[in-house]
């Protein structure tokens, strides 16, 4: 069935059609949608889910990480402010191995108050230990709830799927919502290899000595290294069941891009617009959306990128004294490896300010002037 | 019901044979915390009326009950006087720890 929903409410069905069995979430602006719709299904029965009200986003992920611990499959959401009140249980949910899903919409952190989107703050947790899914339309924002659900819960890694505030928060778009038996097919229950329950009695997550700590995060990081293959195998069976391919990457024009783009978010498909109005000029551009942000993508990055003879990284963040941190992260999986082009780092959109496919043309244009990438970073937009 | 006070040292030799996450390391066996208190608590049988509530409030399960008395476990006590303050009777009194 088609629907006109926004982005907000994509996240909702997505969590409702994957069978969420706990919901424990703090509202804040611009997530507040997500959670309002399943405390209406919760209440009117058409999810059979367990709402728990907190009083804070701290409060809100502990409550999923009992509820996650106790063998429930666990939703929430936040947004900036609230995912860096989160911190702290961020970690013992990927310490924990707890397959928690989260919706984050990704808003400007303050000060000054901002409501709009930039990265910063998905961003800032990016060292946590969850999957990172950055998504550019509504359809994408649902169907990837659904995955990061079998993914997280086949590896034991939480999940963070991610869409920009207002530009997909609150935007509708026509969403095919899946028939529940088709989800259920895909997406068998939470069965985890164990739980807290009086029946088989654990001390869960009790003091690890040095004979012991680095084991259990060698593990984590060997599970999160098995994400990006288990992400293309569970997205080709999502195609299979619903006729939507879910990837690691999004490939625009790419196969001859002379000029590549790499982009994240709307972002993403923004640059598409900017490819098409290039490609009628005569440039062979391309443009490369980076679903996923964790675990990295090294192969795809790196087979993308040696066949274009530029890059250009637009990054709709900043890690203040160094760089965009896709653009930081892009040149360290090119380093050392021989063909490699010349990468060039943009910094625009921030808190919320519009990125148009001009901005596109206009790095294009910047890039195309240069043999190598200045030390400054490539400013787009900013009133200077 | 009688607790396990074994205290042999798990140590894995290979992360293969290790859980996923921190899970019965058995850790808080050998990493005897009564050695942080300063105050012990003490109980005066010929006061305590066998109630139970130090039992049901010790926040680290360092209470037992043996033949219906509170025993303390002293190996894990941290002597945060949370029994004594709940004592109804007050026959459990916290007592300056002097070694």
């Amino acid at each position: 069935m088609k629907k006109v929903i926004m982005g907000n409410h994509a996240l909702s069905y997505g969590a409702m059609l994957s069978r969420a069995q706990v919901i424990a979430a703090y509202p804040i602006t611009p997530q507040t949608q997500v959670v309002e719709l399943l405390s209406e299904m919760c209440a009117s029965k058409t999810l059979d889910a367990k709402f728990i009200k907190v009083e804070s986003e701290h409060s809100a992920m502990a409550a999923s990480l009992g509820a996650s611990l106790a063998g429930a499959r666990t939703f929430t959401a936040t947004s900036a402010q609230g995912l860096a009140l989160m911190h702290e249980l961020l970690h013992w949910a990927s310490g924990g191995r707890l397959p928690v899903v989260m919706g984050n919409i990704n808003r400007a952190m303050a000060p000054g108050w901002s409501i709009w989107t930039d990265q910063n703050d998905s961003l800032s947790q990016r060292d946590t230990g969850w999957i990172q899914f950055y998504c550019s339309s509504n359809q994408e924002v649902l169907d990837t709830v659904i995955q990061a659900f079998k993914v997280s819960e086949k590896l034991l890694i939480p999940s963070m799927v991610i869409l920009d505030a207002f530009a997909l928060s609150h935007t509708y778009e026509i969403v095919e919502i899946p028939e529940q038996k088709d989800v259920d097919a895909y997406l068998p229950p939470f069965n985890p290899p164990y739980r807290l329950t009086p029946s088989d009695p654990h001390a869960f997550f009790g003091l690890t000595g040095p004979e012991h700590y680095f084991e259990l995060r060698y593990k984590l990081q060997k599970d999160m290294e098995k994400v990006p293959a288990l992400i293309e195998e569970t997205g080709r069976e999502f195609e299979r069941i619903f006729g939507r391919s879910l990837g690691l990457v999004d490939e625009y024009m790419c196969d001859d891009a002379e000029f590549l783009f790499i982009t994240s978010g709307t972002a993403g498909y923004t640059a598409r617009v900017a490819v098409d109005d290039l490609r009628r000029e005569g440039v062979k551009a391309g443009n490369f959306r980076m679903k996923v942000f964790r675990p990295f993508p090294f192969d795809k990055v790196r087979g993308i990128a040696q066949k274009a003879k530029k890059v250009a990284v637009v990054d709709r963040n900043l890690s203040y004294g160094h760089h965009g941190i896709f653009y930081q992260e892009v040149k360290s999986a090119l380093y050392g490896r021989d063909g490699m082009p010349p990468v060039f780092g943009y910094v625009t959109g921030l808190g919320g300010r519009d990125i148009t496919p001009g901005d596109f043309k206009e790095i294009y244009r910047l890039a195309s002037s240069k043999n190598t990438p200045d030390e400054e970073i490539g400013w787009i937009g900013v009133k200077r | 019901m009688t607790k396990n006070k074994e205290t042999k040292r798990i140590v894995f030799q290979s992360e293969s044979e290790m859980p996923v996450t921190a899970m019965s390391l058995g850790s808080m066996l050998y990493n005897k915390t009564g050695a942080w208190r300063n105050i012990r608590p003490e109980v005066d049988r010929a006061k305590c009326i066998q109630c139970g509530i130090c039992w049901k409030f010790c926040p680290d399960a360092s209470i037992d009950i043996v033949d219906n008395w509170p025993v303390v476990d002293y190996d894990f006590c941290k002597g945060c006087g949370i029994c004594a303050e709940e004592c109804p009777t007050k026959c459990i009194v916290m007592v300056e720890e002097v070694k």
